[in-house]
């Protein structure tokens, strides 16, 4: 929820990034207060994911321009672990299989990295056990994914799951969820959906990129930016992913300046 | 390859050091003259010196095998020294009296003696160059018949034993390195298990190349007969030099009827550097016979050093129901090399063997898989099962399998798989981006894809090539 006397988590300026020399991000800016849900739309291409993992820190891309605060820290002078350590999260939108790894060693391993950087308890392998039991119910996830190698033969939606559970376990200051949404059906998208109402409270903040209006039905944003060729072109509450989902992205560019003017 | 990948594998050997040590070296070359002063030096009886000649007449008639797939400029045989032997300063009859540049020299590998000997139970005969230096835990053994001493000594305690088995398995004109060892081996163990005895401890002989130039040439010869059982470890590390180091050894395994042995190496040898200049030259020969009914030959070995390795640790099926395992982890970084497998020759009814090869390139190096499973006519309800999986990190390292399957039997069973897969940056993006740095990350990996074979492992054992892989494979990051 918005609240004026809330503090900015993520303070985002100019920032440009390229990958291979060919430049995607091309002057972005955003603020993302506590308490915020923020949702990001836009064409396929537009630049969404590159954003999310500029954020997070991937390698490949080069950041040639703008900055990135986040809290009181500087984030393009942290490495990708120190980033998510200080409770930076990106939930995949193609996340990752790793062969022989169990999903429970390393969900636990990511747990005490981050409770060892906050100062906080870190569980052994049964204490663990017990704790990531309880989030999975939430989740209503079999127990024996925790067996199963991180993300190896899940399907589509059972990998949004175990994102999702990870961003229960980890409860980072900012989450961003990059199209958590597709592939999953709609019981999946309800029990996801609490999942991360649950999480969010005044003291965090959420950034969705989604395609579809159905799943701020069920997360309901306080901010909808739409993206195009690596820019936020337009802002608006959340009426504008309404508008966007009857009218299309073309409306926009038809109506770019007016509907700036409207929503400004 | 990515910045991160490229810091994660070059980490320099750690094990890099010369200690100083006054050897006793024969002049370099190799001839009868040279072979007679080993022998006359070890003091050794008649037949083994026929032995040796035997084996030196042979080796003259052969060439050096060319068909594994690695690389290295042509050997001189002319210029290395076949002998050296630390001089103790005197006889020694505890731990304490050993050589403290030797402790610290095991101070320096992260395993101090004392401690592996008193908190694992472990019994250390210590190989230092050529010559054992001290045994520990002989006296418990020997309470049960356990013989377990250095080779050169059993030839003088036990020398029956040693006439009986010695060349049995590995015969002296078998291949050009085993014809060559057979011909100037210096020492070794030697490890007897009588009838029904099942080792009360993990046997366990440090190795170690330590005099520059100096070739290695080990003969271990382990006995285990009816009834009876050990677990035998062998590891070794070595210091840094700059000249290729040529390293030979025979091992030689017979299992009676119900017997067990199990062989487990850790081998961490100075593998050059990260030019590829430098660093031994592996090229050992490792056989078990399970001769007698329901024996069981097992290997398990982690190779993470030697510039070339050149090793198929094997087994002769020969008794009904005997059965033969070879899990294996090779680790290549830089430039090395490694030709490594196994043979499984099924010769008794029911004989059946496992094969789990596990290997992994980094840098620009090259492993390879070779393993040939034989099943003779006489081998009746045969089965084998193989599994050799690869894992590349970075893209200018290569791994390749070469699997040859004869069967001579309509009755077996024979079966194999293989993968290959890959360690990414987004695989190592996905951890970093839940707190998990890239060490870490590429550990967790590689232990899983190595869990089976290192669940194989005595569990002090399995810790200790968990930290070498970490060793090869992690470096500063950022
Ligand atoms: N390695 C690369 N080299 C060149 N272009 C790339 C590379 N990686 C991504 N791009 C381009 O960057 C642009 C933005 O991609 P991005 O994945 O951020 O889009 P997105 O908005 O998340 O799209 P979607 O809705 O389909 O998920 C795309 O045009 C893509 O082709
Ligand atoms: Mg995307």
């Amino acid at each position: 929820m918005i609240n004026p006397n809330s503090t900015p988590i993520l303070t985002v300026r100019g920032l440009r990034a390229s990958i291979n020399g060919t430049e995607i991000l091309k002057g972005i800016d955003l603020t993302v207060k506590s308490g915020e849900i923020h949702a990001i739309m836009g064409l396929n291409g537009s630049g969404k994911s590159t954003f999310a993992k500029v954020l997070a820190g991937h390698s490949a891309y080069e950041v040639t321009g703008g900055s990135i605060q986040f809290e009181d820290k500087d984030l393009l002078e942290l490495p990708p672990e120190e980033r998510a350590r200080a409770g930076l999260f990106l939930a995949f939108q193609y996340p990752i299989e790793i062969p022989g790894v169990a999903n429970t060693q390393f969900l636990r391993l990511a747990y005490n990295t981050v409770q060892a950087q906050r100062g906080k308890e870190e569980l052994d392998p049964l204490e663990f056990d017990d704790f990531v039991r309880e989030k999975m119910k939430l989740l209503e996830m079999k127990p024996d994914f925790l067996d199963r190698s991180v993300n190896e033969g899940f399907s589509g939606g059972e990998k949004k799951r175990n994102e999702i559970l990870q961003m229960a376990l980890l409860e980072p200051k900012l989450s961003i969820l990059d199209e958590t949404d597709s592939g999953l059906d709609i019981d999946a998208l309800k029990i996801v959906a609490q999942g991360v109402n649950q999480i969010t409270n005044k003291d965090n903040a959420t950034i969705l990129v989604t395609h579809y209006q159905r799943l701020l039905d069920y997360i309901v944003p306080d901010y909808v930016h739409v993206m195009q060729a690596g820019r936020i072109v337009i802002t608006g509450g959340k009426e504008l992913a309404l508008e966007l989902e009857t009218r299309g992205y073309d409306w926009i560019n038809e109506n770019n300046s007016s509907i700036a003017g409207v929503l400004a | 390859m990515s910045a991160v990948l490229q810091s994660l594998v070059n980490q320099p050997y750690k094990h890099g050091f010369v200690t100083d040590i006054e050897s006793d070296i024969a002049p370099k070359g190799l001839s009868e003259e040279i072979i007679r002063l080993i022998s006359a030096k070890k003091n050794e009886p008649e037949w083994l010196l026929a032995f040796r000649l035997k084996a030196y007449q042979h080796w003259l008639t052969m060439t050096e095998p060319e068909w594994q797939n690695v690389r290295y400029p042509k050997i001189d045989f002319q210029d290395i020294s076949y002998y050296s032997a630390p001089k103790p300063k005197k006889k020694l009859a505890s731990m304490d009296e050993v050589d403290p540049e030797l402790l610290r020299t095991f101070e320096k590998l992260g395993v101090p003696m004392h401690e592996r000997a008193a908190l694992a139970g472990v019994a250390v005969d210590v190989i230092f160059d050529s010559v054992s230096v001290t045994t520990t835990y002989k006296q418990k053994l020997a309470e049960v018949g356990i013989i377990f001493c250095s080779i050169s000594e059993a030839v003088h305690t036990h020398p029956e034993l040693i006439q009986k088995y010695l060349g049995t398995v590995v015969p002296v004109g078998d291949n050009y390195f085993a014809a060559l060892n057979s011909a100037v081996f210096t020492d070794g163990s030697f490890c007897f298990i009588p009838k029904g005895v099942k080792c009360p401890m993990d046997l366990s002989t440090y190795f170690r190349i330590n005099t520059e130039g100096s070739g290695q040439f080990e003969r271990t010869l382990i006995i285990a007969e009816e009834g009876a059982s050990v677990s035998y470890l062998e590891g070794c590390t070595a210091p840094r030099f700059d000249t290729n180091q040529l390293h030979a050894a025979v091992v030689e395994l017979v299992a009676l009827d119900n017997a067990d042995i199990k062989y487990s190496t850790v081998q961490n040898w100075y593998a050059g550097d990260e030019k590829g200049i430098g660093g031994i030259y592996n090229f050992v020969t490792k056989r078990g016979l399970a001769k007698g009914i329901n024996s069981r030959i097992s290997w398990t070995q982690v190779e993470t050093g030697s510039a070339i390795t050149w090793k198929y640790p094997s087994c002769i099926l020969r008794g009904e129901n005997s059965v033969g395992e070879f899990y294996s982890v090779a680790v290549t970084n830089n430039y090395q090399q490694a030709d490594t497998g196994t043979k499984m020759i099924h010769i008794g009814k029911n004989t059946r063997s496992t094969i789990i090869s596990k290997g992994i390139s980094a840098g620009h190096s090259n492993s390879s898989y070779r393993g040939l499973v034989r099943v003779a006519p006489t081998a009746e309800g045969a089965r084998n099962y193989s599994q050799c999986d690869s894992m590349l990190i970075g893209d200018q390292c290569g791994a390749h399998t070469f699997p040859y399957i004869q069967v001579h039997n309509n009755s077996a069973q024979v079966e194999h798989e293989a993968s290959t897969s890959k360690i990414g940056e987004d695989q190592l993006f996905y951890f970093s981006q839940r707190g998990i740095g890239a060490e870490e990350a590429v550990s967790m990996i590689i232990n899983g894809f190595c869990k089976d074979v290192f669940q194989q492992l005595p569990m002090e054992f399995a810790v200790e090539a968990t930290k070498l892989l970490s060793f090869k494979l992690e470096g500063s990051v950022g």
